[in-house]
């Protein structure tokens, strides 16, 4: 029974994975439609197919997301618990939040020119949670029995999710603002969003999600003073998300107080979610302490 | 915000309260929080005394040099050191510089109104007028009512606030900040921290010579020990079959509290520590602890019981030391305890499950002096070899002896220890408390927009509004609030 599950969820995974690679593909074409057109001679962009291209490009997106969906809620079944017990099933639901966030997004902004970065994330976390993260699934081990685990770490995935799209637009805030400080936006540049609309997007994505992360911290710490008797106890992984909790408050301050905008802002929000990442990757799979789950 | 700097006069006077404001400017209070990140990384970098002490004994042994030059610099009690505890009691005094004096203003603006509506309504934001029939200052009375604006009113005007509930988060999240540091430094001033070993059968009772290594804070007293006897008595540990990762773990225990309390029988496990008052009893980790006896060659018992090992991989292959020191001649063991014996051709002996399938014991004996004496402490787990000589190497299963030169040692069998943490930790409460508060003030600052609405009716109707920080939202609600002027439903 738990076995079927285990293979229903890595079928998921692997079409997910599939489909994926197709959305980044159509939005590979979509975007160069929209540089390849005004090379032709026309003045303005073809929209109609440009239109179709993007729907069929965030179809795919949809279809990809239900399919992780699956899939993660499969690896859960299959191991009757929470499917966040080690790195691989980080990795697949940060995925599945990371290009939910996107979705979700959607709706209210209009981001499709996101699209090609938000698959390419997406892929290049699924390919390397297949290739190289994959454990099979296994029940946890005792300290991560807990209902903590589904509070503590459901928060902390949604807030990386969340940080990491406004870090990726803050990099188009920066590539942006390189490419019109040397003149004038080119022609697929012309799509995207204004410089302000940028900035303010990150800042809120920021904003919103800053008191999850603080509570993802301190829900951590009420668990580790029932597992491991102290609530803060400066593991390498306490610290860095101390680290990151600290350049959040740094940013959001520097933006209040200050009214820090554009350029500097970005690179602060840059560095702030840098210390996330480095927090995922590196205390993960390099680091000691009591947070090594990664099962590597 | 201007960014000349002004030169203090030296006197005295001045020059602090120049400093104090410098201190307390938020251009300061940003460096100090981003130092502050900064400061909490070479923590995560080098091993801490406070977390991995035989890390750092190890970074000592292995490049001495350098050790010394990092110890100079703290970098192994990095978050006890003098220079990060500069860096936050600076911060929370910026803070509380900060935070002190808005708390006052927003205490005594509290109860006050909004300035009145300016006389040239035109010139502001969002700035609307029609032609007005007579009913539009009550609809708007009403409608600040309902959505709990602050108003001021004159014959033909009103002006409206809302969003004090911005800067009351705010000021709550940076006062709840300073509750979260009370409640650290109350724990490491009145809190304690002590760790046991335990053999499966052993009683603990609670007094100082009980410990193995026990820290407290300045004001604690060892009076304040809770009266208590902790027996082990059954441990169970679950692993899969497969990967022999560990599933889990059951102490079960009696407890008994006080002269005339009654023995309870409690189960621990790693999510549910026992509460004694403010006392918490963690189930920390685990082992196994070989039972030997060593016969002398005058064949006295020079000793026995059980040896506590120390797991040194997850199937339990454990190491540690078996000392007796008076033996004729003395007696040290090196041994290596392995639940399910294997043979690896690199290796040699290895576990392949932590379970204690076909336990092995493998030693190394040693003669001569242990160096027990010599006033230096050592590890339990470990013998200084070199005043001593290898007399002999045996691999035993229970119940077998091994003859050296100079005695018999027997394999009796084992039991499992486990390792307890006592945790007194009276200031979590407020740390706790603090956590969240902070979390419901920054909610309440982030997602609370301040904003005023003015409205005077004439000849014609004019409404204008304005947003702090430029807060999205004001357009909608501003055409909501027209909407119910004009008395539309």
């Amino acid at each position: 029974m738990s076995r079927s599950w285990a293979v229903i969820s890595n079928y998921s995974i692997y079409s997910a994975t599939a489909v994926f690679a197709l959305s980044f593909l159509v939005h590979a074409i979509e975007t160069a439609w929209a540089v390849k057109v005004p090379a032709a001679g026309k003045s303005v962009l073809d929209y109609a197919r440009n239109g179709r291209a993007a729907r069929i490009a965030t179809a795919l997106m949809i279809l990809g997301f239900l399919l992780l969906l699956v899939g993660v809620v499969a690896r859960g079944i299959s191991a009757s618990r929470a499917p966040w017990g080690n790195m691989y099933e980080f990795s697949i639901t940060g995925a599945l939040a990371f290009s939910g966030a996107y979705l979700a997004a959607l709706r209210k902004y209009d981001l499709r020119w996101l699209g090609l970065l938000v698959s390419f994330s997406v892929l290049l976390t699924l390919g390397t949670a297949i290739t190289v993260l994959y454990v099979p699934s296994a029940p946890l081990l005792p300290a991560l029995k807990s209902e903590w685990l589904i509070i503590h770490v459901s928060t902390a995935i949604i807030s990386g999710g969340v940080f990491l799209l406004s870090n990726v637009i803050a990099t188009a805030y920066l590539v942006l603002d390189r490419i019109e400080s040397k003149g004038e936006r080119n022609e697929w540049a012309k799509r995207l969003p204004s410089l302000e609309v940028l900035d303010q997007l990150s800042y809120r994505l920021v904003a919103f999600v800053f008191p999850l992360w603080t509570f993802s911290v301190v829900s951590g710490a009420i668990w580790a003073e029932s597992a491991w008797g102290r609530y803060w106890g400066w593991d390498p992984k306490e610290t860095w998300a101390f680290i990151t909790w600290v350049a959040y408050a740094a940013y959001l301050h520097a933006r209040v107080t200050i009214g820090w905008r554009g350029r500097r802002a970005a690179w602060l929000c840059l560095f702030a979610g840098s210390t996330f990442l480095f927090n995922y990757v590196y205390i993960n799979i390099w680091g000691t302490g009591k947070h090594t789950y990664s099962g590597l | 915000m201007s960014n000349q700097v002004q030169i203090p006069e030296l006197d005295g006077t001045s020059l602090a309260r120049y400093l104090w404001r410098q201190l307390t400017s938020m251009r300061t209070a940003l460096i100090l929080l981003l130092l502050l990140g900064v400061a909490a990384i070479p923590g995560s970098l080098f091993p801490q005394r406070t977390q991995n002490p035989m890390q750092v004994s190890d970074y000592f042994k292995n490049s001495p040099q350098q050790a010394e030059w990092l110890d100079r610099f703290w970098l192994f009690d990095v978050y006890g050191s003098p220079w990060f505890s500069a860096v936050y009691i600076l911060l929370f005094i910026s803070l509380i510089g900060c935070v002190l004096p808005r708390t006052i203003e927003h205490l005594k603006n509290a109860r006050a109104l909004p300035p009145a509506t300016p006389k040239n309504l035109s010139r502001m934001e969002h700035f609307q007028q029609w032609g007005a029939n007579g009913s539009e200052l009550e609809n708007a009375r009403e409608w600040f009512k309902k959505n709990r604006f602050r108003v001021l009113e004159s014959s033909d005007s009103i002006s409206a606030e809302k969003g004090f509930a911005r800067e009351t988060g705010n000021l709550f999240f940076h006062l709840a900040l300073i509750l979260v540091l009370i409640g650290i430094s109350f724990s490491s001033l009145f809190g304690m921290r002590g760790e046991a070993i335990l053999n499966i059968g052993e009683r603990f009772v609670n007094n100082v010579t009980s410990y193995d290594s026990l820290t407290y804070g300045k004001l604690y007293s060892e009076s304040n020990l809770p009266d208590f006897i902790l027996t082990a008595d059954k441990f169970v540990a679950k692993y899969n079959v497969v990967t022999g990762a560990p599933e889990d773990y059951t102490l079960d225990v009696s407890l008994k509290q006080g002269e005339q309390g009654q023995v309870e029988k409690k189960t621990m496990k790693v999510n549910s520590p026992l509460t004694i008052g403010d006392t918490r009893i963690y189930l920390q980790a685990n082992g196994y602890s070989p039972v030997v006896t060593v016969v002398d060659s005058k064949l006295n018992v020079a000793f026995q019981g059980p040896v506590p090992f120390l797991p040194q991989d997850s199937q339990l292959r454990s190491i540690g030391a078996i000392k007796a020191p008076d033996a004729d001649p003395a007696v040290g063991f090196v041994g290596s305890f392995l639940p399910t014996y294997a043979r690896d051709g690199e290796e040699g002996g290895i576990s392949v499950y932590p379970e204690a399938l076909d336990p092995r014991l493998l030693l190394a004996a040693w003669v001569g002096d242990l160096g027990l004496d010599s006033g230096t402490p050592q590890s339990v787990y470990r013998i200084d070899t070199s005043k001593m000589q290898q007399v002999g190497l045996k691999a035993l299963k229970p119940g077998e002896s091994f003859a050296y030169a100079g005695g018999v040692i027997t394999f009796e069998g084992y039991v499992q220890w486990v390792n307890i943490s006592f945790v007194t930790d009276p200031g979590k409460k407020f740390a706790l408390l603090g956590a969240i508060v902070a979390i419901i003030g920054l909610l309440a600052s982030l997602f609370t927009r301040r904003r005023r609405i003015w409205i005077r009716v004439g000849h014609n109707v004019e409404v204008a509004g304005l947003a702090k920080n430029a807060a999205p939202g004001l357009e909608e609600e501003l055409s909501q609030f027209i909407q119910r002027v004009k008395g539309d439903k």
